[in-house]
């Protein structure tokens, strides 16, 4: 089985909380706070949704490496694939 | 037409969500209004019977026209002369606003979609998705726009009628789009604000480390939908600290003065992306545990991004906590938002040397200003007000 785009699935969750955004101007870089303006409560928004979507549970140490979509593409696939 | 917040002098009518003989129940939500500051679901302030619809979707109203006939139990429909409403929604402050429901995680149900009037095209969402009001999705049909090819500046990326009339060509109003509009609104209330309250600030810069430590403890192993944030906490605590000293909460009315709230309905500034913001409030925030007031919050910046929220929450708020969140400047003097008497303006966390049993040792500390309406508070009430939010976040586990 080949792995899912974890970097859809983590665009299509940054949209769902955050409907206004286009997930075609979510470039790799772009820092979810500092350039998408999610504010915190946005944020555990994201995390919850990627928990329900992948089982994921990310605790709030590792929010840093889901700040851009390039590293929460990592991340989730490291991340779920530990999850087993 | 309800009264949505301060200055607030008309409103578009998008979407009608009941039809004569319907029976509602105050606090129902029956129709969604455009604002300036965009889609407000508008609730019910009587029990009764839906007898006529007065408004037409698409036109825009002033605030005190009427929209609908309400009947009572038992009441005769009116002559029809008249375009009176039968008890026309009283846009005054706090007392005449209905309860809203509790908040939840998720949306309140709004009332089963009616029929359309014969007039209107209240279809269902299209196919790619876009959420459109009833009201835009005729305008567009009307003007021959592709709804398509709109991109929504509404909340949600919802479609608005400035959005209808900024892609017709040739149809360019002069007013702006709907971000021009929502400054306006702001500039209008904020300038009334600065013109009318006499604003008095005092600052404190507070030691948050308990609170850090106490949350570190509580969502260790929590998964994220039960986390509690230190935006939550700070809430709670501005909350209590109100119902601690009265002269920060409530509304000042032009005639009569303060009019203190027995309710603590604490409004929460929301940035919206893009620009402007809004202030929803926790109806009965009071009543509510730290958890409820999490769950509250959330719920109120899910709806402010989906452009859900209620008339009731635009208006009843009797104090405002403003945060900058968790990064960015160290303190914020805000502008109290009217009727309100106070506003909570909150700074980013900051790492910072504090003496601790006459050593220097490091701390999270925040700054809080408050500010403070000079016609109906003093120095030492918001001196009071400040000491009791600080002795509050110390023992955030009794919050």
């Amino acid at each position: 089985m080949t792995d899912p785009d974890y970097r859809a699935i983590f665009v299509a969750a940054l949209t769902g909380v955050a409907p206004d955004i286009d997930p075609g101007d979510v470039g790799d870089d772009d820092h979810i706070q500092d350039d998408l303006e999610l504010d915190s409560m946005d944020v555990l928004n994201l995390v919850a949704a990627l928990h329900e979507t992948l089982g994921v549970d990310i605790p709030e140490r590792d929010y840093p490496q889901i700040a851009t979509a390039g590293l929460a593409a990592a991340y989730l696939a490291r991340a779920h694939r530990a999850a087993g | 037409m309800p009264s949505l917040g301060a200055d607030m002098e008309a409103g578009t009518l998008v979407e009608w969500l009941v039809k004569p003989g319907d029976s509602v129940h105050r606090g129902d939500v029956v129709a969604v209004v455009e604002t300036q500051k965009g889609a407000i679901e508008i609730e019910i302030f009587e029990d009764g019977t839906v007898q006529d619809l007065l408004a037409d979707l698409g036109h825009s109203l002033p605030v005190g026209a009427p929209l609908a006939t309400i009947l009572a139990a038992g009441e005769a429909p009116p002559e029809r002369s008249g375009e009176r409403p039968a008890a026309p929604p009283d846009p005054a402050p706090a007392e005449a606003v209905p309860p809203a429901p509790p908040p939840e995680p998720t949306p309140v149900e709004t009332p089963a979609k009616s029929p359309a009037p014969p007039q209107a095209s209240a279809a269902p969402p299209p196919a790619d998705g876009k959420r459109i009001s009833p009201a835009a999705r005729r305008r567009a049909a009307e003007l021959g726009v592709d709804v398509g090819a709109i991109k929504g500046s509404g909340p949600g990326g919802a479609i608005l009628l400035a959005d209808v009339a900024h892609a017709a060509p040739g149809q360019r109003p002069a007013e702006g789009g709907p971000m021009a509009q929502m400054r306006k609104a702001i500039a209008a209330a904020m300038t009334r604000s600065k013109a009318t309250i006499p604003h008095f600030y005092l600052s404190e810069t507070i030691n948050v480390d308990p609170a850090i430590r106490f949350l570190d403890d509580r969502n260790a192993g929590v998964p994220p939908a039960g986390r509690v944030l230190l935006g939550a906490v700070l809430v709670r605590a501005a909350t209590l600290a109100a119902q601690r000293v009265p002269a920060m909460n409530g509304h000042y009315v032009e005639g009569s003065g303060f009019v203190p709230s027995d309710t603590v309905n604490t409004g929460v500034a929301i940035a919206l992306r893009g620009g402007g913001l809004v202030a929803p409030a926790l109806i009965d925030a009071g009543a509510m545990d730290l958890d409820a007031t999490m769950a509250g919050m959330r719920d109120l910046v899910t709806r402010a991004r989906a452009g859900r929220l209620r008339g009731s929450e635009m208006t009843a708020g009797t104090i405002t906590v403003s945060s900058l969140g968790d990064t960015g400047a160290e303190a914020m003097t805000g502008v109290i938002f009217p009727p309100q008497v106070a506003l909570v303006g909150l700074g980013a966390p900051h790492l910072r040397p504090w003496v601790v049993d006459g050593r220097i040792a490091p701390r999270h500390v925040v700054t809080l200003t408050l500010s403070a309406d000079h016609r109906v508070s003093d120095g030492r009430q918001a001196a009071r007000y400040i000491a009791a939010f600080e002795e509050l976040v110390q023992t955030p586990e009794e919050l």
